[in-house]
């Protein structure tokens, strides 16, 4: 089955360095496709569809494996590992040529993924990495750069708010990657401006409800000194303007309005001028996956990290960008 | 009444000391202003978060402990009903009939707990962690695992709005909380509640239906998180299925354990709870107040909750003294 593959693999990684592979953005990429009566196999196990986000990363790749000619074995596990740990198992047993993984925690996968390697199946990782012993488990991970996000939402800040600002920071779930890497992006870019001051800095947990408690509780306690908000994703950016609204603020005018992911409603709400900028977090990694597989299954050395580019979205740019949002 | 009274001492005890200590520590704490046509601030904060969820969740939890059983799938039936009122307003339902729809489903879930317990017999624990899987399930299958916005007017006013100055779930809850005692006081539900948890064979030999307590009070609990998840959506004008009420049914038993009632069953103190999430909500505020790290937060809280079940624990042993076996297993 696997040797069968190999002509067209190789046809396909030809079509792959055919067209043209920067890892900017979405769409684009994405070869002819191979040609011939079998198809290439990949199976891809993915964590759950409990957010538009993720959802969108599965369509991503779902439609980029169609657009490739590549047939997808696709496996929700619904948030479970256990789930993700039989899904490679049963995707070794069907003889697929290659596995992307978006893997629910970062431990506890050596095990499986050595079975993955006595296959000779190359592993590529997306959206979150994995700590293993041995780093030629994988062939590499495909994700955003937190930090760069945060780098990105805090620099923009301090040229919107001339260097001077009294902030909220509104952290993802205490502990989770996203959440450190942001806090700690964004803290680095506005260390170099005094008059930018982080007023308070509280989790909401990345749930629109729990940003706006926060918030609310917040204004009560820091009133007319906030000017800025930065919220570590767009949901609890979303609570926050609602609850700065009750308080009779002005989001988006007298409080300036920043957050992380830009899904499509972060859009509307910069459209109504209640948001001032979103820095997107790009779920449409399938064409960098399949970029990947393809030169993997190549036998090329990849980089143990690729970085999927994120963009800045504001009032100037975001209007023109919304109808093309896919999530 | 004497017992009432005492169990209600040590959560109002440690709500004193904490108030206390935020009107030294937070200056404005206890600031409340009339804005708009409400009144705005702290304290107002804390009745209206705690009444949305802990304390609405809390007046369900007592009874289904007091019965000597845990209702450990609260956090998803808000899902259900949050999404089902949500969906039910975009069809272009009028509010009423879309919260009752929400509140429907919820009380027939809180049932089925009802049910799976009191008649085929199996323990709280485990056929309510069966609904808590399910209902959440069920959340994701009905919304398609995603978010839920809507535009409704008058199902956004449900948390947002106000009566008299005051948040409408502040009215909503403490409203549900009083007829709810006023009930179970002034009739015989509340003895029977609480003798199904003492000792349910001698209860049933006494004549209690105590098959029908359990049910009721499951049901109660059910439609308790039904309107607790209409209100947690109305509040944000979207339905989160996967991630609204997650891990507040230990919210509800944390307000319903420090407000005096046993986990043992056999009594219960409404008040108690309602201090009890109270107590909870103002724990959370005050530690955004300070701004204590979210890392290191649930160190403080811990603290407290364990002090609270200090304060409980030489009465629990007191009666445990005096009664021979609390819970008919």
């Amino acid at each position: 089955m696997k040797r069968q593959s190999f002509l067209r693999v190789a046809g396909l990684a030809a079509a792959v360095s055919f067209s043209a592979c920067k890892p900017s953005g979405s769409g684009g990429g994405g070869g002819g496709g191979a040609a011939g009566g079998g198809k290439l196999v990949v199976g891809f196990s993915q964590i759950g569809a409990d957010n538009p986000w993720r959802t969108a990363e599965t369509e991503s790749v779902k439609a980029e494996a169609a657009k490739r000619g590549i047939e997808l074995k696709f496996s929700d596990a619904q948030g479970q590992q256990e789930a993700q740990i039989s899904a490679i198992r049963s995707f070794i047993a069907q003889g697929v040529s290659a596995i992307i993984l978006a893997p629910k925690v970062e431990t506890g996968w050596d095990a499986i993924l050595k079975e993955v390697k006595a296959a000779k199946i190359p592993v590529v990782l997306v959206d979150r990495g994995v700590t293993v012993s041995d780093p030629t488990l994988f062939a590499t991970l495909i994700a955003s750069d937190f930090v760069a996000e945060g780098r990105m939402a805090g620099e923009w800040l301090v040229k919107k708010s001339g260097g001077k600002a009294g902030i909220i920071q509104l952290e993802g779930t205490t502990g989770a990657a996203p959440a450190n890497d942001r806090k700690k992006g964004f803290e680095a870019a506005i260390a170099g401006s005094p008059d930018m001051k982080v007023l308070a800095s509280q989790t909401g947990d990345f749930k629109r409800s729990d940003g706006k408690n926060v918030m609310e509780a917040l204004i009560k306690a820091h009133g007319a000194a906030i000017t800025a908000v930065y919220a570590h994703n767009d949901d609890m950016a979303i609570g926050a303007i609602q609850a700065l609204e009750a308080a009779g603020r002005q989001p988006g005018k007298d409080v300036t309005v920043v957050s992380i992911d830009g899904m499509g409603f972060a859009f509307e709400a910069i459209k109504e001028g209640k948001l001032n900028c979103t820095v997107e977090c790009n779920p449409l990694l399938g064409p960098m996956a399949f970029d990947a597989v393809a030169k993997a299954l190549k036998g090329e050395e990849l980089p143990k990290q690729l970085v999927q580019e994120d963009r800045l979205f504001d009032e100037t740019n975001a209007p023109a960008e919304l109808p093309n949002r896919k999530y | 009444m004497k017992v009432l009274r005492s169990t209600l001492v040590w959560p109002l005890v440690a709500l004193v000391v904490l108030l206390v200590f935020n009107a030294v520590a937070s200056p404005g704490f206890f600031h409340v202003e009339w804005k708009d046509g409400r009144l705005f601030g702290t304290v107002v904060d804390i009745f209206n978060q705690g009444a949305r969820v802990p304390m609405l969740l809390a007046l369900g939890m007592t009874l289904v402990i007091a019965t000597g059983g845990v209702d450990l799938s609260v956090g998803s039936i808000m899902a259900v009903s949050g999404a089902v009122a949500a969906m039910q307003v975009n069809a272009g339902a009028p509010m009423v009939q879309a919260v009752g729809a929400g509140l429907g489903l919820a009380t027939l879930l809180g049932l089925v707990n009802g049910v799976l317990i009191a008649r085929v017999g199996l323990q709280p624990i485990i056929a309510t962690l069966v609904m808590m899987v399910a209902g959440r399930g069920l959340a994701m299958l009905l919304t398609g695992s995603q978010m839920v916005p809507f535009a409704n007017r008058s199902l956004t006013w449900l948390a947002n709005g106000s009566v008299g100055g005051l948040p409408v779930p502040v009215v909503l809850v403490l409203g549900l909380a009083v007829v709810t005692g006023w009930v179970l006081r002034r009739t015989a539900a509340g003895l029977f509640i609480e003798a199904t948890g003492d000792n349910e064979k001698a209860s049933r030999l006494a004549g209690i239906q105590t098959g029908g307590v359990r049910l009721a009070v499951y049901g109660f609990s059910g439609f308790c998180a039904g309107l607790s998840g209409v209100l947690e959506a109305a509040n944000i004008s979207a339905a989160d299925p996967a991630r609204i009420g997650d891990t507040r049914e230990l919210d509800a038993i944390f307000a319903v354990v420090a407000g005096g009632t046993a986990l043992t069953g056999g009594r219960f103190s409404l008040a108690g709870s309602v201090v009890g999430a109270l107590l909870l909500q103002t724990l959370t505020l005050t530690l955004y107040n300070q701004n204590v790290a979210p890392a290191v937060a649930p160190v403080p809280k811990a603290v407290v909750i364990l002090a609270v079940c200090l304060l409980h624990s030489p009465r629990l042993r007191a009666r445990f003294g005096k009664r021979t076996q609390p819970v008919a297993a």
